[in-house]
């Protein structure tokens, strides 16, 4: 029995047959700096049903094969993050992807995430990525303190509603063919989060950020190839965020709604 | 010892902080945000901040703004010690719900985006157990982002600790706290840590000490919890022969996917969603018929069961019983309730928009832990504070939970004891000397990653922990007996013992997961014997704790506190050779224990 049980939808026929398994061969790029020269493939086989996750297929391996196998991983359910990375040559998190979803008569390819250093297998340096998520001052600057919350209409909030959505897993950021040859580029995860405070009726720093995002390593990068857009497991519209910021930088100034308050 | 801040000495880097805070969720970057600015400060934690299981937390956190109807916050500290089964302390709940509303306000100030009410206030919804009145009907308690309410308290307090410029040591393992005698009393002096990227170890020596290092769900196998819930900073407390609280009392959340465990959020039931049997009978009216489906958590899960357990469980195998939101509409769903939505499509293939979700109930929270006052200082018996030493969160046991949690109180209490364990260890620290550190303090953590590395026995650590989840889900979840606990006691003996043959495949030191994963299951090990020997001694009902044995709440002879200390060599076979029970008086103030009736 795999770790997540598997289980028929409400409305599936009460038939006791044993719920099919099938063997599935993940081909894994391994590395690890301290016994190998270089990056290497290899294959496990696995059993696997339907509904698991690729990254139910990693901890079996694991557990099961070969316990060096690293990789980062912590919520399971697609909420912390952890799990980017390159799956038959598309960014995913490994505990949102399964295995119905994918071609099973084939190999499954799995990777590290590109662009940022590989530190081993499936785990890559962050830290790049965090410094350029710090740049752009990802955090609300408002001035005077108010007696209680600050007002902001449903519409206002609306605004920046997708962004806020962002879990930094990275999947955007390392799927952007920019930021892969030019590791200087801010990156989508980090327009993305500026995006957040840039539209938000409450911060009073949009300009500054739009300045940090005017930058030869700022938005100009972006050459609209929608990879974050489908990276993004959040469902986030990554290059709609950018292209709204890059509008923004033109003229001076974000879009954001007027208050459209109903009085109490 | 005396060293420079920052020198290496026989490869084990030493550092100096006036505040140390083990863990990065919730409580511990709350705690962060008001120690850094005070006195220098580091968070260690075993996570990048942003993973931690704060940011799974859906549903709301509670505070009786009054934004949308009528409410007071003593309203909030009933239904807190009501929820509780009368085990809370009401000094702390008192607190909780008073400390509230600053709680909700900072966090807006901070900039998390709450939902909005049609004046542009923070908008609330209903929650399990939180009334009006003092029971009389449900009210509208919870602030929410959605259903992502942890992850926006989560990527604010991370935001606000990237704008003070707060110093973290991502992914470094906390596994040892270093005590020193002085005048013939231990006191922790620092923190040894293991950094995953290097296999290096660290010394952190610092004047006061934050635990915050969350729970330890994975004890059992269906959970909400995240992988890394392992209870290593409880486990810590533990070896160090300080006192555990309450650890009998767990939560189990009622919607879990059934199956997984992957958490649904009450605030579902909150927007009006209904759970149902086989036959589509809305079965809460029988059991709680003021709330009904808003009753709280250890309520409902216990009826859910009891449903599965009668035969009226849905399913091919009428193993589940089902949340049916249809009736709320595909915009409510879409708007308010986005991410359940999109768990259930993608985990179960069931759509809540037209299909009801199959649900059961799911490992959730400790209401147990590191017993501390209402200042967050940590307790060495009923009274005594360890000086310099706090905890704040899941991992601790103020008690503002009882025996039984309100949903959206818990990230109420990160904030508002988070708050407190960073102001009061900021001020400790001000004024204290730092308590020297032993002779070779990392000779612990050194001996146990060389020898976990080494290891090269025959046990498999994932089997070991399958088999714990397991038989800790088939005896210690939602109903037990003496029999069941007595079973898996023999089961946890016997996997400790098994536990000294493991093997750790990986012999190298950067980002060693296998080293790891195996020196978490020490700690599980470890909480699962304390969680069923104290259950085991709790020979009554009482919230998260349900003995069929004894199904009736005894408040002559239980209505207080369980502490639980490690007195002797923890591989002994008999528990109780090296277990030893006391009990804590539970404070009340304004509310006398009554029958509890939804």
């Amino acid at each position: 029995m795999a770790e997540s049980a598997v289980l028929e939808g409400a409305s599936a026929p009460a038939d006791e047959a044993p719920i099919e398994s099938f063997t599935v061969t993940l081909i894994i790029r391994r590395f690890d700096s301290e016994f190998d020269d270089e990056p290497r493939w290899v294959d496990y086989d696995v059993e696997l049903f339907a509904t698991d996750r690729i990254l139910d297929a990693l901890h079996k391996i694991k557990w099961e094969q070969d316990g060096s196998l690293s990789f980062r991983r912590s919520c399971a359910h697609g909420v912390c993050g952890s799990d980017a990375m390159r799956i038959n040559g598309r960014n995913r998190l490994a505990c949102k992807t399964l295995i119905k979803d994918l071609d099973i008569s084939k190999p499954i390819y799995v990777e590290a995430i590109k662009g940022l250093p590989l530190e081993k297998d499936l785990i890559v340096d962050m830290e790049p990525f965090f410094a350029s998520y710090r740049e752009v001052q990802p955090f609300l600057q408002a001035s005077g303190k108010p007696e209680k919350e600050r007002i902001q209409s449903v519409a206002q909030r609306e605004r920046f509603d997708d962004t806020t959505k962002c879990i930094l897993c990275a999947a955007c950021t390392s799927s952007c063919p920019v930021f892969w040859t030019d590791g200087q580029y801010f990156g989508p995860a980090a327009i993305v989060n500026a995006h957040r405070f840039i539209f938000d009726s409450r911060d009073e720093a949009a300009q500054v950020r739009l300045d940090i995002l005017n930058d030869k390593e700022g938005v100009w990068r972006c050459r609209t190839t929608f990879n974050c857009s489908e990276a993004c497991p959040r469902g986030i519209e990554v290059t709609k965020a950018i292209a709204e910021v890059k509008a923004a930088v033109l003229r001076g100034k974000p879009d954001v709604p007027k208050s459209d308050l109903v009085s109490a | 010892m005396d060293f420079e801040d920052g020198a290496v000495i026989d490869g084990v880097t030493y550092h100096q902080y006036d505040v140390v805070i083990v863990g990065a969720g919730g409580a511990g970057m709350r705690a962060a945000i008001e120690a850094g600015p005070q006195v220098k400060t580091a968070v260690i934690t075993k996570l990048y901040p942003t993973r931690s299981h704060t940011g799974a937390a859906q549903g709301g956190m509670a505070a009786a703004l009054a934004n949308v109807e009528e409410d007071s916050w003593e309203w909030h500290t009933f239904d807190t010690v009501k929820g509780g089964d009368y085990l809370v302390d009401q000094d702390a709940a008192e607190i909780l719900a008073k400390e509230a509303i600053d709680a909700v306000l900072d966090l807006e100030n901070m900039g998390l985006p709450f939902n909005r009410t049609p004046e542009g206030k923070i908008d609330q919804r209903r929650f399990g157990g939180h009334t009006r009145d003092h029971g009389k009907a449900p009210v509208r308690r919870a602030c929410y982002a959605a259903d992502r309410t942890g992850h926006m308290i989560l990527q604010t307090l991370f935001q606000n600790c990237v704008k003070l410029g707060v110093e973290f040591y991502n992914e470094y393992y906390a596994l040892d706290m270093v005590m020193t005698e002085v005048d013939g009393v231990e006191q922790p002096s620092g923190i040894v840590a293991y950094e995953l990227a290097t296999g290096a170890i660290h010394v952190f020596q610092a004047k006061a000490i934050i635990y915050a290092t969350g729970g330890f769900g994975k004890v059992y196998k269906t959970t909400s919890n995240a992988h890394t819930l392992t209870g290593d900073g409880v486990g810590i407390i533990w070896r160090k022969k300080l006192p555990l609280e309450d650890m009998e009392f767990f939560q189990f959340h009622p919607t879990g996917l059934a199956g997984l465990g992957i958490l649904l959020t009450e605030g579902a039931r909150g927007e009006g969603a209904i759970l149902r049997n086989a036959s589509g009978e809305r079965f809460m009216e029988r059991y709680a018929p003021t709330i009904k489906d808003l009753a709280p958590r250890d309520i409902v899960a216990r009826c859910m069961v009891q449903e599965v357990a009668e035969g009226r469980g849905a399913g091919p195998h009428k193993d589940y019983v089902l949340l049916d939101c249809t009736h709320l509409g595909a915009e409510v769903l879409e708007t308010k309730l986005p991410d359940i939505t999109e768990f259930a499509r993608t985990y179960l293939g069931v759509d809540p928009v037209v299909e009801p979700v199959p649900v059961m109930p799911t490992a959730h929270y400790a209401m147990g832990g590191i017993p501390t006052n209402v200042s967050a200082e940590v307790l060495r018996d009923n009274t005594t504070v360890v000086p310099g030493l706090y905890a704040a969160g899941e991992c601790a046991c103020v008690s503002v939970h009882g025996s039984n949690r309100l949903g959206t109180n818990s990230l109420l209490d990160i904030n508002v004891f988070g708050k407190r364990a960073g102001n009061n260890a900021a001020a400790y620290a001000k004024t204290a000397e730092f308590t020297p550190l032993p002779e070779d303090p990392a000779k612990f953590v050194r001996e146990l990653v060389e020898s976990t590395r080494n290891a090269t026995g025959t046990e498999r650590i994932a089997s070991l922990r399958k088999e714990l989840q397991e038989e800790m889900d088939k005896n210690a979840q939602v109903f037990r007996t003496d029999e069941s606990l007595a079973k898996v006691t023999e089961t946890i003996h016997s996997l400790r013992q098994r536990y000294q043959q493991i093997s750790v495949q990986d012999k190298g030191h950067r980002y060693n997961t296998d080293l790891l994963e195996a020196i978490e299951l020490g700690f599980l090990l470890d909480l699962a014997e304390v969680v069923v020997f104290s259950a085991r001694n709790r020979k009554e009902s009482r919230g998260g704790h349900m003995r069929d044995d004894f199904p009736k709440r005894d408040d002559e002879n239980y209505m207080k506190h369980t502490m639980a200390y490690l007195t002797g060599d923890p591989h002994s076979a008999d528990a109780a050779d090296h277990i030893t029970l006391d009990w804590k008086p539970v404070v009340v103030t304004n509310y006398q224990p009554m029958e509890r009736k939804y």
